[in-house]
């Protein structure tokens, strides 16, 4: 793999750009490997980059049924943060922030990560002093956020409805600074051509429609190519978490629900960090093309459609409206939907199930993408060496009998958990 | 938005329905621990039709079972539940 660099461009210029070279190749699926992905998303990417690098693994497959990063990695708002109050939660995310902070380089692929500081906002006093735990349980793990005072909140996000008429009041908010954003499709494709280099083969349009078994094992998939054998296989496919682990007989505590976010057409620097309001649920960030993205609730029922529902719609835009009233003269230009792996406590689920050589990654509900790096990290060490890392340890999928459940919002067994 | 049939009141707009869960979720009141883990926490959660509870929370507020499919919203069935079903 040629290292991009200025210099590379620099030299690019003077001959045209006819240097350029796929960033990956389009391999044919061989009869085996020793681990295939099903899935390829950022964490499935991932996951197959860190088996490569760091546990030195050389036959592994990821096998996606449509393009590399087509599903939620191509759809999401791209927050990145850290700023859990449970300590399983806060521990795994920032292990993946600080992986953020050097991605590009570790990639040498500009993942655009942009750290401009992630806020929620606090509409009441009960909501400042919800803010205000989440806030002390994360800085007494070392993880940095600050509580700030209407005044700060003001002066970083000048177009808030700060006026005590507003619909809804701002009495304050927290902040961690290093959270931000970051480009999605880079993350996928930084990671494809990692992986690809160190011998990865990523075989596209591939699906997975059947697990082969021998015994109580799993030795190898069914796919629309043809059959694979392989010794591991990691289920790493969002929203299709619990139809792809059927096909395996399991049933997951996931239910899939369609989220949706929306952009406007783009306008010059208005919204400087990502403005976040968890109580009515709505996220506004500005995107480095200048448009704003929209983000809020899940169409709160089951659905695989992939298309979303303009009431859903219609209620997001009504709370940032009602937060910057300035964005009422903006155009929307597009809305998407991904289907969302809803866990049954808002929680992700990474480890072995009670198939052999079975592995799931899913249950991200709306929250993943920060996760990336550390998705693929903690998952890579689970499926190298058949146990967990301790990040994922409380993570495992049997925690919901044995009712060590990871219940940030103490919403209690419904997947619809923030 | 899609339109749901309520039992009582006919044709209505998906926006006056609460959905509940699915009808499988509901635990029985003499359930064995797993039996009650299985209805609490894990769905069938196919990609095709299930069988949802959903409430006319702004209507009549009845209770409700609608067998819908996931990827075309396609409506196969819709039938009341409670002592409103009894004869
Ligand atoms: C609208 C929206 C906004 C979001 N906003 C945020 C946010 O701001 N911050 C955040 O952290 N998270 C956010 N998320 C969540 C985040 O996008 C996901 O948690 C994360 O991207 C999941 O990554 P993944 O790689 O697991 O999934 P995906 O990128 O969905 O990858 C799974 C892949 O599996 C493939 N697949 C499925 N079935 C099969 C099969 N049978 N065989 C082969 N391949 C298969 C799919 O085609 C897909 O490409 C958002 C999600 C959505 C939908
Ligand atoms: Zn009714």
């Amino acid at each position: 793999m040629s290292q991009y660099s200025a210099f590379g461009l620099l030299r690019g210029a003077l001959n045209g750009q006819k240097h350029w070279q796929p960033a990956w190749r389009d391999p044919e699926p061989k009869s085996h490997y020793d681990i295939i992905i099903i899935g390829g998303g950022g964490h499935g990417l991932a996951t197959a980059y860190y088996l490569a690098k760091v546990h030195g693994l050389k036959n592994i497959a990821v096998l996606e049924k449509g393009w590399i990063g087509g599903g939620n990695t191509g759809r999401n708002t791209t927050i990145v943060r850290s700023n859990y109050r449970l300590k399983p939660l806060h521990d795994l995310f920032e292990f993946g922030l600080k992986m953020w902070e050097h991605l590009s380089d570790e990639l040498n692929y500009n993942v655009m990560f942009s750290p401009r500081g992630a806020m929620f906002l606090g509409h009441s006093d009960a909501d400042m002093t919800k803010l205000a735990e989440r806030g002390d349980a994360m800085r007494c793990d070392g993880i940095d956020v600050d509580l700030m005072t209407r005044d700060e909140v003001q002066k970083l996000e000048p177009l808030l409805d700060m006026s005590r008429s507003a619909r809804f009041p701002i009495e304050g908010g927290l902040i961690q600074r290093r959270g931000g954003t970051a480009r999605h499709d880079a993350v996928a494709w930084g990671y494809a051509r990692g992986a690809d280099s160190l011998g990865v083969d990523i075989i596209q349009k591939c699906e997975v429609t059947g697990f082969v078994r021998d015994g109580d094992a799993v030795v190898g998939v069914e796919t629309t190519r043809g059959r694979i054998n392989a010794g591991r296989v990691g289920i790493c496919v969002a929203g299709h978490s619990g139809y792809v682990a059927g096909l395996a007989g399991l049933k997951l505590p996931v239910e899939s629900q369609t989220l949706q976010a929306m952009v406007t057409e783009g306008v010059k620097p208005m919204i400087n960090s990502v403005i976040m309001s968890q109580s009515l649920h709505c996220y506004i960030s500005q995107s480095d093309k200048g448009g704003i993205v929209f983000g809020g609730d899940p169409d709160n029922w089951p659905s695989y459609a992939q298309r979303g529902n303009p009431m859903v719609m219609e209620r997001a835009v009504a709370q940032g409206l009602a937060l910057v009233p300035a964005l009422s003269r903006l155009r929307m230009v597009r809305t998407w939907s991904g289907v969302t792996d809803m866990s049954f406590d808002g929680a992700p689920i990474i480890g072995e199930t009670p198939v052999k050589n079975l592995f799931l990654n899913g249950g991200w509900c709306y929250g993943g993408f920060k996760a990336t790096p550390a998705s693929g990290w903690t998952y890579a060490h689970t499926l190298a060496t058949g146990k967990p890392h301790a990040l994922n340890a409380p993570f495992a999928l049997d925690r919901f009998e044995r009712g060590a459940t990871i219940d940030e919002t103490g919403s209690g067994p419904m997947p619809n958990s923030r | 938005m899609m339109q749901f049939t309520c039992p009582h009141c006919g044709p209505r707009d998906q926006a006056e329905f609460i959905y509940e869960r699915t009808a499988d979720a509901v635990v029985s009141l003499d359930a064995a621990p797993e039996e009650a883990m299985k209805s609490l926490f894990t769905r069938n959660n196919p990609r095709g039709v299930d069988e949802e509870i959903w409430r006319h929370t702004y209507g009549c507020r009845a209770w409700m079972v609608i067998a819908r499919n996931r990827v075309t919203n396609e409506i196969s069935a819709t039938r009341a539940v409670g002592p409103e079903a009894l004869p």
